[in-house]
């Protein structure tokens, strides 16, 4: 207790005296970097979680491309379930000569089962509350951003296929928004019975049909196992634990990934606070021993000691905490648009909880070792001042910090694996840099004989400390680098991809064509001055065994291998091998392999389900069965934009099925495009505007990347912190050199420059370091990623440089002007 | 010398055969050679000597900072020989004070709070007031709430006077406590020391190159090379 007093009243006096605060500052920063991501991840899951249970709009949700029977409907009602109905699909949706691809969804009177539809009257209105039914026959229910897209207001008509609706009210939120196939698109509703009319569903549509259930828990599970006995081939059964663990999914990772990157900050933290503690430790050698002198045991010194750090971290965990709720505030808004949901739920209290754990693992690991060290300074101290404590044990220097740090990496991954790969990563990543850093500040220190006495002076002063210069330049040029390495992917990258593809790639998709169509739909295209590429037909699948072993007792290693085994597959023929493919093994079909029961699949195919040559396939296709054999594999050039397919059969062999067509074109920008009288001559046909989805994806990009920029800025901040905590570790020695420089008649301005060139030239390396860090970054995505060439980019060397030179300059300076500037005879009288 | 016979009952301090060996670079070092001494309670003694005599080095072992390499001290009839660091540090917490040349006080404690600190650690519940009264003592009472840095250096030292007596120590060990100040502030600290000396009973053991404070002292031990000559 009298440990906690003392301790108390003398860290109010320390706090004065200024030298607690960088320790304070690296922890908060710590902090706030980790409970920033971990209070914006909080409110995602949640909102993720409260979807899950919404996002069905039923208990049980079952799925198919056909439409269910009815027998499963009036099994339901047996078990006194209740039921509903939705179909889904994709359309254009047309004001006027505006058009706009959105989600349909034809709801039966009792949707939703579970959830409730939120509808305004009018376009971004109000939201009131949950609609009373479904919109009625003749009126749709537009999300406001599509009726904003074809600039229409409650009350227009508009157009959907081959019939026309009135705009009933603007839907807000709908509860199974979150399992469509086509999220990027906004979505409308309309009554079911008003479908047939639209004349958008023909043989081979594209077309989610979707019968909900919903009851007490029991009948439900008792209806769920009798559906999973009873449920054909290609129908999916949904209930609320597995619904939508693709969301799920990619939460989980996103959130892992920006605690990583926090994490980033708090490694470059807690080095700050290490020298910080060192420090610490320096100054208080003598009063340790003083007060051993008195009396104290060496627990009380401990206890005293604790006992301040102890409180400065509950002060770095509140404040830190602070910050990051603030912060996490920006990030939401940053990735607003990204998530599913309107409005996230408030954030829970774990991230405090992790708040105050980051603060005392970081001490715990990185100051409590020389603290410990500092308990044991002999009181002779007092008498003999070149006594210090004894040297720290090396486990003791160095097992703390590691298990701090992998302690929390673990806390934020809960993954051995990913833990494994992200700690040797960074190892790996920082030795490097580290090595860069070390061959910069010797490069450097070979120059000081080629200029002025002020430079002389400042990359002395670097070469002399050295291990602290290179932390410093690989502290800074790790945040730098992150940074223009994000904004270098916005910026240059994907619109060197965009760039690199030819001008007239095809900008439009369509699909859903019918066979009768085909020829009339491929001079409609021709007349209106665009070129069609090759029309593939579309046909679905499903595949069944793979050389005679049953595709439910196989198992797949990676998801991929999964969805594609287990779902129904788009299949093609075709006679000719477009010039984006390319045989990798095997041979491509001649005409005399016409109708023969062969398949030629895509490299990727081959991966995820793990095939060979020679293998064996029976797919089912609309209940007729085919057996093929593996003939050739394939290489495709995706970003082609013309039609590919997984699996492409002869000619011959599934002429006779039903199916549908594909086919792209492009139309050149700035003629009309005649989209609305296509759509309203083949109803049926959904239009993908690449362009719009491009954009569409570059958004999602961007926003990502502000997220993670944003995250990282934590690691310039924290890098800052490691600036200062050098400078206050040399204070001493800075004050005294100063002093003596002035002593031995160099001005005032001499001894500032040099000071200034110090820190210039620091800055200067860790931007060189950024810039070159970025810059092979880049050429590395750009050649791996995106398989662009590279061109090189000599804004990231100016900004690297720039920025470095700036904050290191104008952060060194501020911080050891009042140092430089003390009188020299205050100094050397020991003032 | 004291007019006194000394007795056993008497005896606060006492060395025996005491030797302090270091290593150095250039082999090992001995310091203090076989050092035996006693001294009563009330003396007041100086250990006075040319530079590198091993003076420091002696009022250390007595004081129980430093161990010797072979020997046996008794500080207050306690062994110290037998007791670890935090045996000894409790000894000097209730026995022991000390005056050093640089004064040593806490830079982030008040003159009152410096004062008290030796009070507080020995648990004492009266510490503010004892340490006020004995501030008002050195002819400190207006400057209590004034840190170390905002003191003279005579003022600085009285403080630490004011914090060696504030425990009525049995043995008070000065190193040098005249060494960083003027002749005024040399004398005036002088006259305190030996009042306090000659009020509380305090037995002072001083290490000093000051003939003068040499002078006043009951018995002066001249060290060379480590011994007692």
């Amino acid at each position: 207790m009298r440990a906690v007093l003392i301790a108390v009243r003398t860290l109010a006096r320390e706090w004065r005296s200024g030298e607690l605060g960088v320790l304070l500052l690296a922890l908060t920063i710590a902090v706030a970097a980790l409970s920033a991501v971990g209070f914006v991840v909080s409110r995602v899951s949640a909102a993720v979680e409260l979807q899950a249970s919404e996002v069905l709009a039923a208990d049980l949700r079952l799925v198919s491309a056909n439409p269910l029977p009815e027998a499963y409907i009036a099994e339901a009602r047996r078990r006194g379930l209740a039921t509903g109905s939705s179909v889904g699909m994709l359309s254009i949706v047309f004001h006027g000569e505006t058009s706009q691809l959105s989600a349909l969804h034809a709801v039966g009177p009792a949707y939703p089962l579970r959830g409730t539809v939120v509808i305004a009257t009018e376009s971004f209105g109000t939201p009131q509350d949950a609609a009373v039914g479904v919109p009625p026959r003749g009126e749709v229910w537009p999300e406001s951003r599509l009726l904003a897209a074809i600039g229409a207001e409650v009350g227009d008509e508009v157009s959907i296929g081959a019939a026309s609706f009135r705009v009933g009210r603007a839907l807000v939120t709908r509860p199974d928004q979150g399992s469509s196939f086509a999220e990027l698109a906004p979505s409308l509703l309309l009554n079911v019975e008003d479908l047939p009319a639209t004349q958008l569903i023909q043989p081979g549509s594209r077309v989610r049909h979707a019968q909900l259930f919903a009851g007490d828990r029991d009948d439900v599970d008792a209806f769920k196992a009798w559906i999973g006995e009873n449920k054909q081939p290609g129908e999916r059964v949904l209930d609320i634990t597995e619904s939508s663990p693709q969301v799920r999914d990619a939460t989980d990772r996103a959130g892992r990934f920006l605690s990583l990157a926090s994490l980033v900050a708090v490694l470059l933290c807690s080095i700050a606070v290490a020298m910080a503690a060192r420090r610490y430790v320096q100054r208080h050698l003598d009063s340790v021993a003083l007060m051993k002198t008195l009396g104290a045991t060496r627990a009380f010194t401990l206890t005293v000691s604790l006992v301040q750090i102890g409180l400065l971290a509950l002060i770095a965990a509140a404040i830190g905490a602070a910050a990051g709720f603030v912060a996490q505030a920006w990030l939401v808004r940053a990735l607003r648009g990204l998530l599913a949901v309107a409005s996230l739920p408030p954030p829970s209290l774990v991230p405090i909880v992790m708040a105050v754990v980051t603060a005392f693992a970081v001490l715990a690991g990185f100051a409590l070792p020389p603290l410990l060290q500092l308990s044991r300074v002999p009181a002779i101290r007092v008498l003999r001042r070149d006594v210090g404590p004894p040297p720290l044990v090396i486990w003791l220097a160095f097992w703390p910090a590691v298990i701090a740090i992998v302690g929390l990496i673990y806390w934020v991954v809960r993954d051995v694996p990913l833990l494994l790969g992200f700690t040797g990563g960074l190892a790996v990543f920082v030795a490097v840099l580290a090595l860069f850093g070390v061959l910069l500040v010797r490069l450097t220190g070979s120059l000081r004989s080629r200029v002025g006495v002020a430079w002389r002076y400042g990359i002395a002063n670097l070469a002399r400390r050295r291990a602290e210069s290179v932390v410093q330049v690989v502290a800074f040029g790790l945040g730098i680098m992150v940074l223009l390495l994000l904004a270098l992917v916005r910026r240059d990258l994907l619109e060197d991809w965009r760039a690199s593809l030819p001008a007239d790639v095809p900008n439009f998709f369509f699909v859903n064509i019918p066979s009768a169509d085909r020829e009339a739909f491929l001079s409609f295209i021709d007349g209106a001055g665009a070129e069609a590429s090759r029309a593939l037909p579309m046909i679905r699948g499903r595949l069944t065994t793979i050389n005679d072993r049953p595709l439910e007792d196989m198992s797949f290693n990676n998801e991929g291998g999964e969805g594609l085994a287990n779902r129904e597959q788009n299949l093609t023929w075709a006679s000719e091998l477009g010039d984006d493919n390319q045989i990798v093994a095997g041979r491509w079909w001649g005409p005399q392999d016409t109708g023969q029961p062969l398949v030629s699949i895509a490299t990727e195919f081959r991966d995820s389900v793990g095939l060979k040559l020679g293998d064996r396939l029976t797919f089912d296709i609309a209940g007729e069965t085919f057996e093929v054999t593996v003939a050739s594999i394939r290489q495709v050039k995706w970003d082609s934009f013309q039609p590919n397919f997984f699996l492409v059969f002869p000619p011959g062999l599934l002429d006779a099925t039903a199916g549908t067509w594909m086919t792209s074109a492009y139309f050149a920008p700035g003629k009309p495009r005649p989209i609305a009288q296509l759509v309203r001559r083949f109803p049926s046909v959904s239009v993908f505007d690449m362009d719009n989805i491009l954009g569409q994806v570059r958004g999602v990009i961007d926003k990502a990347a502000v997220a993670v920029q944003s995250v990282f800025v934590f690691t310039l901040l924290a890098g800052l912190t490691v600036l200062l905590a050098a400078v206050q570790a040399s204070r001493d020695e800075r004050r005294f050199e100063s002093a003596m420089l002035r002593t031995l008649g160099a001005s005032r301005r001499t001894v500032r420059a040099g000071v200034l060139a110090e820190f210039i030239t620091l800055g200067l390396l860790a931007g060189l370091l950024a810039a070159l860090g970025a810059s092979v970054g880049g050429y590395l995505i750009a050649k791996h990623v995106l398989e662009v060439k590279y061109t090189f980019d000599a804004w990231v060397w100016a900004w690297g440089l720039g920025a470095g030179t700036a904050l290191v300059a104008g952060g060194g300076w501020l911080a050891t002007r009042s140092v430089v500037d003390q009188s020299p005879l205050l100094t050397l009288r020991g003032g | 010398m004291s007019a006194r016979p000394m007795t056993t009952r008497d005896i606060v301090l006492k060395a025996e055969n005491i030797t302090k060996q270091v290593t150095s670079p250039e082999g090992p070092l001995t310091i203090v050679r076989d050092v035996s001494l006693e001294i009563v309670a009330g003396e007041s003694v100086a250990i006075v000597g040319p530079s590198g005599a091993g003076k420091s080095t002696l009022l250390a072992l007595l004081a129980g900072l430093d161990t010797p390499t072979s020997g046996r001290v008794w500080l207050a009839g306690q062994d110290l020989t037998a007791l670890d660091e935090d045996g000894r540090a409790r000894l000097r917490a209730e026995r022991v004070g000390f005056v050093f040349q640089a004064f040593h006080l806490v830079p982030a404690l008040t003159a009152l709070e410096n004062v008290s600190l030796p009070l507080e650690l020995a648990g004492r519940a009266d510490a503010r007031r004892l340490a006020t009264a004995t501030l008002d003592r050195v002819g400190l009472s207006a400057r209590t709430g004034h840190y170390p840095r905002q003191l003279s250096g005579g003022e600085q030292q009285r403080v630490a006077l004011a914090r060696a007596f504030v425990t009525r120590p049995a043995v008070l060990f000065a190193d040098e406590p005249t060494g960083n100040l003027d002749a005024t502030n040399g004398t005036r600290v002088c006259d305190l020391l030996f009042e306090l000396n000659r009020d509380l009973h305090t037995t002072i053991v001083l290490v000093t190159h000051d003939h003068a404070l040499a002078g006043r002292c009951t018995r002066a031990l001249h060290m060379d090379d480590g011994r007692i000559v």
